[in-house]
């Protein structure tokens, strides 16, 4: 009869972490900020249709680092826990917190009772209502969570990003210099981010119920561009039109009743195949 | 409410019913008969050129009297589709809710909106499960229309109980005054109807139903509330301003009333002589 290995637990936790981080830092990063009209989240990511950034709930976004299918997986199971919910109370009870502390067990359950860890980082931002600030879950692979209201880094090379950020932090700045900052603070001094190397959309208060709207590809060019005068009008128009959509469906104020569901629109984009993923 | 992560081959996918199912929550059970239910509406959708027009009253009633003289029977489904629903009305009411939820569930879980043809579908799943509850005398008779972006047009599917969803081609309507409305929009309808046509012909056909049906509520002028229009064109779901329906309606009585006293009718109704 063979004796089983004995491996000390701390070496087991010590494996899976080691495991984990080697994954995550295999993928590419995810910054996420606050700015003047809600959050704005920035990932590099060449695929138009594999999506690291995505619509949880009216107010809630969420943000995956690492492998595709496992952030995926608690994508959609986000999904289904805030509609849920919000089906079976009220659209307002559905906050991200309780889906974060959920994220969280989650991930530490697999970490330590699974054979392989999650390779993945998530992140949960929630636009703040009624004037409380918006939030930033971020959960690690082994379900450490940690709350920001600035901003947040996910993926390999957090720690450099996010001192990049930092140093260049301003608070309440418009879309266009949030999203230069976050882009800057991405690419690093040694390389240009362009449109097609990214994957940004908005939680912002200008989009009515389903606050969730992807920048599309066009629209990002433009913001990335040299800034206002050429571009400032057809901007303004653009924004023009976003809060007369907010306005078409205004009657849906009310939260209660089917009167409350006026959707929105989340703009999505996907549709025309890029190329796959660029996490392994 | 734990985590709802499921193994790939129990996983139900982007279809939100058979998810509450399995969160314990299944939606619209039978056997909760009620005596008095709300009932009775007229709700009317045509088409016109740039896309449909949906109306319906605002009377709900039990019975003989009167429920509610608010209530709202026209709602946007999602951004490029309306529902309006004709029957008893907590039922109708869940099950637009659950319908909403259900097109925006598949879109998130999904990343892309159902066709207008998936939606119409999907509603009329919704309607069958509905079956047994309607043969209990507590119908639910949606009418659904919306822009299709793929055609570029404004499209309108009726059901029926059984969960039957058939395509019409110009306009419907449902309800116990569906029948004379639909006939005031026959008269009326033609090809290539503007919008504000299209809206007027609505609100005409609506007050021809409440002038012959007990069940449909016409324009309540004393205390302003009128019958919601909504307007579904590329530019998504837009629900017309209760002024401009005021002012419909306005103008309808104007002429209805200078028609009579042209014709030198007494300004009354048939009364015993």
């Amino acid at each position: 009869m063979t004796m089983p290995y004995y491996v000390a637990p701390e070496q087991v936790m010590k494996d899976r972490a080691e495991y984990a981080q080697k994954g995550i830092a295999r993928g590419r990063s995810l910054v996420a900020t606050t700015y003047a009209e809600g959050v704005l989240m920035v990932a590099e990511n060449p695929s138009r249709s594999l999506h690291k950034i995505s619509e949880i709930y009216d107010r809630i976004a969420f943000g995956g680092v690492g492998k595709y299918n496992e952030y995926d997986q608690l994508r959609v199971a986000g999904v289904r826990h805030a509609d849920t919910k919000g089906f079976a109370f009220s659209r307002e009870d559905v906050d991200a917190r309780s889906l974060a502390n959920l994220y969280a067990q989650f991930l530490g359950n697999v970490f330590t009772h699974e054979m392989k860890p999650l390779e993945v980082e998530i992140l949960v931002a929630e636009l703040g209502a009624d004037g409380r600030p918006d939030q930033l879950y971020h959960i690690a692979y082994e379900g450490t969570i940690t709350d920001e209201d600035r901003f947040a880094v996910l993926g390999g090379d957090a720690e450099t990003i996010a001192a990049r950020v930092n140093e260049g932090w301003q608070a309440d700045r418009d879309l266009r210099g949030a999203l230069g900052a976050a882009v800057g603070a991405l690419a690093g001094p040694e390389r240009t981010l362009g449109a097609d190397d990214l994957e940004v959309a908005v939680l912002s208060r200008d989009n009515g119920r389903r606050t969730f709207r992807r920048i599309t590809d066009e629209m990002l060019a433009e913001l990335l561009g040299p800034a206002p005068s050429a571009t400032g009008r057809s901007r303004a128009t653009r924004k023009g039109s976003a809060v007369a959509a907010a306005k078409r469906v205004g009657t849906a104020e009310t939260t209660e009743g089917p009167g409350g569901q006026a959707s929105d629109e989340a703009a999505v984009t996907g549709g025309d195949s890029g190329s796959p993923g660029d996490d392994k | 409410m734990g985590l709802p992560i499921f193994s790939p081959t129990e996983d139900p996918g982007p279809d939100f019913v058979s998810l509450l199912r399995r969160a314990g929550l299944p939606p619209m059970q039978p056997g909760t008969e009620q005596l008095s239910v709300r009932h009775a509406t007229t709700v009317v959708a045509l088409r016109f050129t740039d896309g449909v027009v949906m109306a319906g009253d605002r009377r709900a009633t039990e019975g003989h009297s009167i429920a509610h003289r608010a209530m709202e029977k026209v709602f946007p489904a999602d951004r490029y589709s309306a529902v309006a629903i004709a029957g008893a009305a907590g039922f109708a009411v869940e099950m637009v809710r659950l319908f909403q939820v259900q097109l925006e569930h598949y879109e998130k879980v999904e990343g892309v909106t159902l066709s207008l043809e998936g939606k119409a579908n999907q509603l009329a799943q919704m309607v069958r499960q509905h079956l047994p509850l309607a043969m209990q005398g507590l119908a639910v008779v949606p009418l659904f229309a919306g822009y299709d972006l793929a055609r570029g047009s404004g499209r309108i599917f009726t059901h029926d109980v059984t969960g039957g969803h058939y395509e019409e081609a110009d306009f419907q309507a449902t309800g116990s005054g569906g029948r004379d409305a639909r006939t005031t929009i026959k008269l009326g309808f033609r090809e290539s109807l503007s919008r504000d046509e299209a809206v007027e012909l609505a609100i005409q056909a609506l007050y021809e139903a409440a002038d012959e049906d007990a069940g449909t509520g016409g324009p309540d002028l004393v205390r302003g509330i009128y019958p919601l229009v909504a307007v579904v064109t590329a530019d998504g779901y837009l629900q017309a301003d209760e002024d401009e329906v005021a002012e419909h309606f306005a103008t309808l009585i104007d002429r209805k009333r200078t028609e009579r006293e042209a014709f030198g009718a007494p300004n009354r109704g048939g009364e015993p002589a």
